[in-house]
């Protein structure tokens, strides 16, 4: 997807104020039609998609062009336009951006919320905004008063002319403001005026999320609307073949039944009714292909194409025939399980699709998609549909995807009635787009320092991307695949990374950090296995390896220097090291594990990061204890069994999340490189994991080959 | 058919017995802030106080609290402030804020046993209430935010921790 380019407008809004956005297209196109008067809506019938809109009596609603997902997009996206327009922290209201490719993140070039992107994506965008809006509030007082641009200045909500002491509060000026045209060049702050950007500010969002009044998808209730629960089939890529639904109809509540190509949906006026009826129905399947696949015929798949399919994904030197003499080579295998996002509110979609067209109401990452789907599916043009993106209850590249959506527009289409579909909790894990299985084999020769010369590693697995974007794959490399593999930082002579894309048909897609969950894991598990091998400590190796990258330096001896590395630790307990860059980030974390009851129990994260400008500090802090707990849970118990084609697993007993009594402490340094922001929803996660495991191997002196950590 | 408390208002409900108080709440008696997580009691997601007690409602039978007082996140204070709510303000305690329900009234019927609870007894109270979010570490804080503020009858911000 590309977006076009965007050109800053603003406009009047009803009732004489200010708003401010973008206009897409070329600018000569748009300035014709609009007879060179940027300020007139009515020619072109140009409507803009305001980020800013100011009324005269005080009121100022910014968008929030990222989906709210935990990862505080609604207070950072304010803190960026808020620092340039120099509005008072705190006065404004928000409301979350409807589909609309004008709110497309300059990063993505899609209007999807991912990729850790809000902060990076935005930082220049959404600064432009705000320092545009500011330059018209001033120019209005400028041309009210009489004096150049030049004299005047502005304090929170005030501009002012310090010569003569005038001062004209912001509300008084967006009438003659909305006049104007956005000025051409624009100029941001520096960062040493920055008052807002760098301070540690709460999330606005708390009072709603602690009183019961934030409305997420699950919440939605549109009149008229009835709850299903659709039975699908257990086997991936399965059919319905029959189904008696005699007694699901006549069940307490039921209003209808309804028979989908891969599943069957009863409609309830409530839920629960909906989903007691499910279980009175008597379903043939056709299975499919998939209906004998379990975990030992897709390693199988994976081991017989780990070579025979292998493409290479990076090259450096001689590659695979530096490998030296098997005294001074080490190899091993490295395996990682599917894995299931779990967020806390399950799949829900909310739809109410009509003659005028469709209303989506859902808790979603991508609006643009959930768009495109509604309407392909409602045969309706994408404009006829109206997305309202409610807060999420967790998202961790799951509600990237839209067959909730599909599901609830399908079914609101043949109940002629709004339609609320919500996943059970076993739906919900045994109907994911997992986190790709993976399989690698690693071999690397030492030279006489004990630091690798060669370093080989073959990765088998399916591609997230063959299926969401097949352009994204190049020469059969899905760079989420080998990302954090094929891009290691470390500086050996001879490199081969391979890919081999073996696909055995589980549904894939992005979960929180994608390929760097697992090849951080894997690439920061063999070196210390290496550095054992050589007897070189794990910090001091890495040091030597990375030459002359001062910003993995910069995180890899910060960290040290918190935990105390190398100095003496409880009784029983052991530290491990990893570091990942990933998604613009540097990130260094020291794992502080021991061994209880022949289970690991990790008492201490140490974790620092170099993410450029922290925007919200707080908000990094907290991205940060989220992605430990994450990465913990994945690496401590995550794990998807396919067994006749089918997830095994169903709810938090056999797919279980870290619970309080487990989670760590967390040490927390920011870094400060002075560089532009990365990414903070999933750096801290790729380190977590082999900062675990090599902690472990410390204690044990066995390195730990597979995820989840099995001790036994 | 139940008649039941609920935020102090009686309603009865005429709906099976076996229908879960959390399905009531959500789909008859219109009060979404209790959320349906696990329906198997298994995250916490759905914590109601059923008589002041801390209760799953997802495996709650509407039958079984014939008669009893039900409180909501919605009705746990007026004005949103309960010590434990403003305390989780405080500590900035939400992410995505899904879990947040069932956690403040886990934490709030903790509060209202035991005014000052340890790490471990934090620990017991509360590993049930599952965030795949990882606020542990704010939720903590908080809970000791909320103790400090009733011992003291303080803001909670002027006794250390
Ligand atoms: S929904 Fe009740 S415990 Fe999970
Ligand atoms: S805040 Fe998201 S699940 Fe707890």
């Amino acid at each position: 997807m590309t977006t076009r380019r965007q050109f800053l407008k603003a406009s009047a809004a009803v009732g004489g104020g200010l708003l401010v956005g973008f206009r897409l297209g070329a600018p000569e196109t748009a300035m014709a039609a609009e007879g060179g008067d940027g300020s007139s809506e009515a020619a072109g019938g140009f409507q803009p998609n305001a980020w800013v809109e100011m009324h005269p009596d005080g009121r100022t609603m910014l968008t929030i062009s990222g989906s709210e997902m935990g990862q505080g997009a609604m207070t950072v996206i304010p803190m960026m336009i808020a620092e340039e327009l120099d509005l008072p922290w705190g006065a404004f209201d928000t409301r979350f951006a409807p589909a609309d490719e004008a709110y497309s993140n300059p990063a993505l070039g899609a209007q999807v919320t991912g990729g850790s992107a809000t902060v990076r994506g935005f930082y220049t965008t959404l600064r432009e905004v705000g320092a545009a809006t500011r330059e018209m509030l001033m120019q209005a007082a400028a041309n009210r008063w009489g004096v150049p641009l030049s004299e005047l200045r502005t304090e929170p909500g005030v501009v002012l002319h310090v010569a003569t002491g005038r001062q004209a509060e912001y509300k008084t000026l967006v009438g003659d403001a909305a006049k104007l045209e956005p000025p051409e060049n624009v100029f941001t702050k520096d960062r040493a005026d920055f008052r807002i950007i760098g301070k540690p500010m709460k999330r606005l969002d708390s009072p709603q999320k602690v009183n019961g009044q934030a409305q997420f998808g699950m919440d939605a209730r549109p009149g008229n609307v009835l709850m299903a629960s659709v039975e699908r089939c257990p086997v991936f890529g399965g059919k319905l073949k029959s189904v008696q639904a005699g007694k699901a109809r006549k069940a307490a509540n039921v209003e209808d039944v309804i028979e989908l190509d891969y599943g069957v949906a009863v409609l309830a006026r409530d839920w629960w009714s909906a989903d007691q009826a499910r279980k009175k129905l008597w379903i043939e399947w056709d299975e499919g292909e998939l209906a004998d696949l379990d975990d030992e015929a897709i390693d199988a798949q994976f081991r017989a194409g780990v070579t025979k399919y292998a493409r290479p994904a990076r090259t450096e030197g001689r590659g695979a025939d530096a490998l030296g003499s098997e005294a001074n080579t080490l190899s091993a295998t490295y395996r990682v399980p599917y894995l299931a996002h779990t967020t806390m509110e399950p799949m829900n979609a909310t739809a109410s699709v009509t003659e005028a067209g469709v209303t989506v109401w859902v808790p979603t990452q991508a609006p643009g998609s959930v768009q495109q789907v509604a309407a392909e599916i409602a045969g309706v043009s994408p404009e006829q549909v109206t997305v309202h993106t409610t807060f999420l209850g967790g998202g961790f590249g799951r509600r990237f995807e839209t067959d909730f959506v599909r599901e609830a527009v399908t079914l609101s289409k043949q109940a002629g009635r709004p339609v609320k579909v919500i996943y059970s909790r076993p739906d919900d894990v045994q109907h994911d787009f997992y986190r790709p299985a993976a399989y690698n084999e690693l071999s690397a020769t030492l030279g006489d320092d004990g630091l690798p010369v060669a370093w080989v590693h073959r990765i088998a697995g399916p591609s997230i991307w063959s299926r969401v974007a097949p352009g994204m794959v190049k020469d059969g490399i899905d760079p989420a695949a080998v990302e954090g593999a094929a891009d290691h930082p470390y500086q050996i002579e001879n490199i081969a990374v391979s890919y081999a894309n073996v696909d055995p048909g589980i549904p894939v897609g992005f979960w929180r950090s994608v390929g760097h969950s697992h090849n951080a894991y894997i690439v920061e598990s063999f070196l210390d296995e290496l550095a054992r091998r050589a007897e070189i400590d794990p910090v001091e190796y890495r040091r030597r390896l990375l030459k002359d990258d001062s910003r993995h330096i910069g995180v890899l001896e910060r960290v040290a220097q918190m935990a105390g590395w190398g100095s003496d630790l409880p009784e029983g307990q052991a530290q491990g090291v990893a570091l990942a860059k990933s998604f613009g980030s540097y990130c260094a974390e020291v794992a502080q594990v021991s061994i209880e009851n022949g289970k690991p129990r990790v008492h201490k994260v140490f974790c620092a990061i170099d993410c450029g400008i922290a925007v919200n500090p707080a908000g990094v802090e907290r991205q940060i204890h989220s992605a430990i707990a994450y990465g913990l849970t994945a690496a401590l118990s995550g794990k998807i069994t396919i067994k006749n084609g089918r997830v095994q697993e169903q709810n938090f007993h056999n797919y279980p999340a870290l619970s309080i009594d487990q989670m760590p402490e967390v040490e927390i340094s920011i870094v400060d490189s002075g560089q532009p922001p990365g990414g903070v929803g999933e750096p801290p996660l790729p380190p977590l994991a082999p900062a675990v495991v090599n902690a472990l191997a410390a204690l044990t002196g066995k390195p730990v080959r597979s995820l989840p950590i099995d001790l036994g | 058919m139940a008649k039941l408390t609920i935020n102090g208002r009686s309603v009865s409900l005429e709906v099976a017995d076996d229908m879960p108080l959390l399905w009531a709440i959500r789909d008859y008696i219109g009060l979404t802030g209790t959320k349906f997580g696990c329906g198997t009691g298994l995250c916490g997601a759905c914590t109601v106080h059923v008589d002041g007690a801390a209760t799953r409602s997802c495996i709650t039978p509407i039958a079984s609290v014939d008669g009893s007082e039900v409180t909501t996140i919605e009705g746990l204070s007026s004005g949103g402030d309960h010590p434990v709510q403003l305390a989780w303000v405080a500590e900035d305690a939400p992410q995505c804020g899904y879990c947040q329900s069932g956690q403040i009234m886990q934490a709030a019927a903790l509060l209202a046993d035991n005014p000052d609870p340890s790490d471990a007894e934090i620990d017991t109270a509360m590993k049930g209430n599952l965030c795949r979010c990882g606020t542990y570490n704010q939720i903590r804080a908080a809970i000791k935010h909320a103790a400090r503020t009733d011992m003291a009858g303080n803001d909670g911000e002027e006794v250390s921790a």
